[in-house]
């Protein structure tokens, strides 16, 4: 059962019949490519709420190195993890979690960070502390109990990093007039977006949020130069000692008190039930 | 059966061409008894399952013995592997991967390059099972017709997938790969990507025989290419007994394979050298003739 030598019209004909095959399948396959990328670049939009695991490199980063294993989410003790789904909205097949649902807690050993086999998770972190998975955001200064004046301070209490990362800035309750704010204040330095101040915020929509630090931070620009940290560098002021004009109206004032509400008046000392005694 | 019909009538052009085989394997089944006409595939299927269950039995029943998916994993908390296609696409993106994936890939590129790249195919992949089902169906409802790709489409798409991981900076075919989202969706949970996967098998059931697996899978072409010299090969060694019954042709999943072997078309040895070849061993079963045999590339013996 030898085959024949095909004749020059027939290889001519098979040699036309497979470029045309090739053409097609390159021209096919192509497309399909074409396709595949503008939906890659489409869908690498990532909703705010979906926070990576501690350690991610950036973005981009993040989704050319990612294999979409789910060794961290296996890794994880917390169930935190959770590796997306197609109609999750995050890069189908990688890991994400949301802090509302289960937060980070940022485990000593950072099991996640070590299970990842190819680095989208960068082994070079291994203090917890030094992660950023987000940064939280006081975003409803409305509803946000500690605004309105009450003592709830549960994100405070519950922060891993209390005191550093969440603090409680005593400021002027303009309403009473009489009694103290005690505001939950973030510090983006300290802050390792774990998540746990959205968990436990006790409204029914939090008031706290963790977000991804491109959405939570300006960037300051390059050129500028704070005068007061300029002038303690230096020892002194670069421009020579300035003049202080006192502030009409307000010398009667303690310094620094500039208090006034809407309404404002100096109460009469002891008329009705205001004894007129002033925090 | 497009390709039965073609084949049979190059081969003999004074015949007309043979009906469609719709019940391939009836004959091997009345000679050599169910268990042994299905030997192959048995095989097959417990394979990939107990891959599957490998990966489950975590999840399922806290026994961790296998992490992670087929895109990359660890075994025993000391065994990587690594998809290298996968790895391919990072290093194209632009990300150098850290020891252990490369380790990984190292291990798993080495396995195929020995047994055959498209062993991964027929007995890892859990796509195999879904267009196996969709060629099983079309066979025996006796679907005709519809379009069928050119098979050198999936190497066109295999370097397009790199292109478009260089472009675009990310996994970009991992947006899509029916492969991963199956075996991904099984073991951490579907979401809608089980239409990804009803789209293959409707693709394979209604519009091209095979057409997934043997012509569009970029997966398949890259293990393709990766077995090209492999080792184990299936010799069709008894040839002299082939009556042309034609089932072989009807079960296999790339029929073009079986002719160099089987009719010394272009090739004086009876092995499938084939890189296409998935080494299923689906023919042996179906041959009342015992014509096939697994084997290596060297023995090129004749019985």
């Amino acid at each position: 059962m030898t085959t024949q030598r095909p004749s020059p019209e027939r290889s001519a004909q098979s040699r036309r019949r497979f470029l045309k095959e090739m053409a097609g399948a390159a021209g096919g396959a192509c497309l399909v490519t074409m396709g595949v990328g503008l939906v890659a670049r489409e869908a690498s939009a990532r909703p705010a709420t979906a926070l990576r695991p501690p350690g991610a490199l950036t973005e981009p980063d993040f989704l050319a190195a990612c294999v979409r294993c789910g060794l961290c989410v296996r890794d994880c003790p917390f169930d935190t993890l959770r590796l997306s789904e197609l109609g999750d909205n995050v890069a189908t097949g990688t890991p994400y979690f949301d802090a509302r649902a289960i937060p980070c807690e940022m485990c000593d050993d950072i099991p996640c960070v070590a299970a990842c086999p190819t680095g989208a998770l960068d082994h070079g972190l291994t203090d917890i502390g030094q992660a950023r998975m987000g940064l939280a955001v006081l975003i409803d200064q409305e509803t946000c109990l500690n605004f309105l004046g009450l003592r709830c301070d549960v994100c405070y209490r519950v922060c891993p990093v209390i005191d550093k990362a969440i603090t409680l800035e005593l400021v002027h309750n303009p309403r009473s007039d009489r009694h103290a704010m005690m505001l939950p204040t973030v510090h983006s330095d300290a802050c390792t977006g774990c998540g746990k101040c959205e968990h436990a915020c006790v409204l029914p929509e939090a008031a706290i949020k963790v977000l991804p630090h491109k959405l939570a931070q300006g960037k300051a620009a390059e050129h500028y130069r704070k005068g007061w940290e300029e002038k303690e560098q230096a020892g002194g002021s670069l421009i020579g000692e300035q003049t202080q004009l006192p502030m009409r109206g307000l010398e009667d004032r303690r310094h620094g008190d500039t208090r006034v509400a809407p309404d404002y008046k100096p109460s009469v000392p002891g008329s009705g039930l205001d004894s007129g005694w002033k925090p | 059966m497009e390709a039965v019909s073609a084949t049979a009538e190059s081969d003999r052009p004074a015949r007309t061409a043979r009906p469609a085989v719709e019940r391939p394997g009836t004959e091997a089944i009345e000679v050599k008894g169910w268990m042994r006409a299905h030997k192959w595939l048995l095989l097959r299927r417990i394979s990939q399952f107990s891959i599957l269950v490998l990966f489950l039995l975590g999840p399922w029943f806290g026994v961790w013995i296998t992490k992670g998916n087929l895109s990359s994993s660890l075994t025993l908390d000391m065994l990587p592997l690594t998809d290298p296609y996968l790895l391919l696409q990072s290093i194209a993106a632009g990300q150098p991967p850290y020891a252990e994936a490369l380790l990984g890939a190292g291990i798993v590129t080495a396995f195929y390059l020995l047994v055959g790249g498209r062993i991964f195919c027929s007995w890892v992949c859990p796509m195999n099972i879904v267009t196996d089902l969709a060629a099983w169906l079309r066979r025996r409802l006796g679907l005709k017709g519809g379009k069928v790709p050119s098979a050198y489409t999936r190497y066109w798409l295999l370097a397009f997938t790199l292109v478009a991981a260089a472009a675009t900076g990310s996994l970009a075919w991992e947006w899509v790969n029916p492969v991963s989202m199956l075996h991904r969706g099984l073991i951490f949970g579907f979401g809608l990507s089980w239409g990804i996967v009803l789209g293959v098998f409707l693709y394979d059931l209604l519009i091209a025989s095979r057409g997934w697996c043997g012509h569009i899978c970029p997966m398949g072409a890259f293990y393709g290419l990766l077995g090209t010299r492999s080792l184990l090969r299936v010799s069709a060694s008894r040839r002299r007994a082939c009556n042309d019954c034609m089932d072989c042709f009807a079960v296999c999943p790339e029929p073009q394979v079986i002719r160099p072997a089987l009719k010394g078309a272009g090739q004086a040895h009876p092995v499938i050298l084939d890189r296409d070849c998935t080494n299923c061993g689906r023919c042996i079963d179906v041959c009342s003739k015992d014509v096939f045999r697994l084997t290596t590339r060297i023995d090129r013996s004749e019985s």
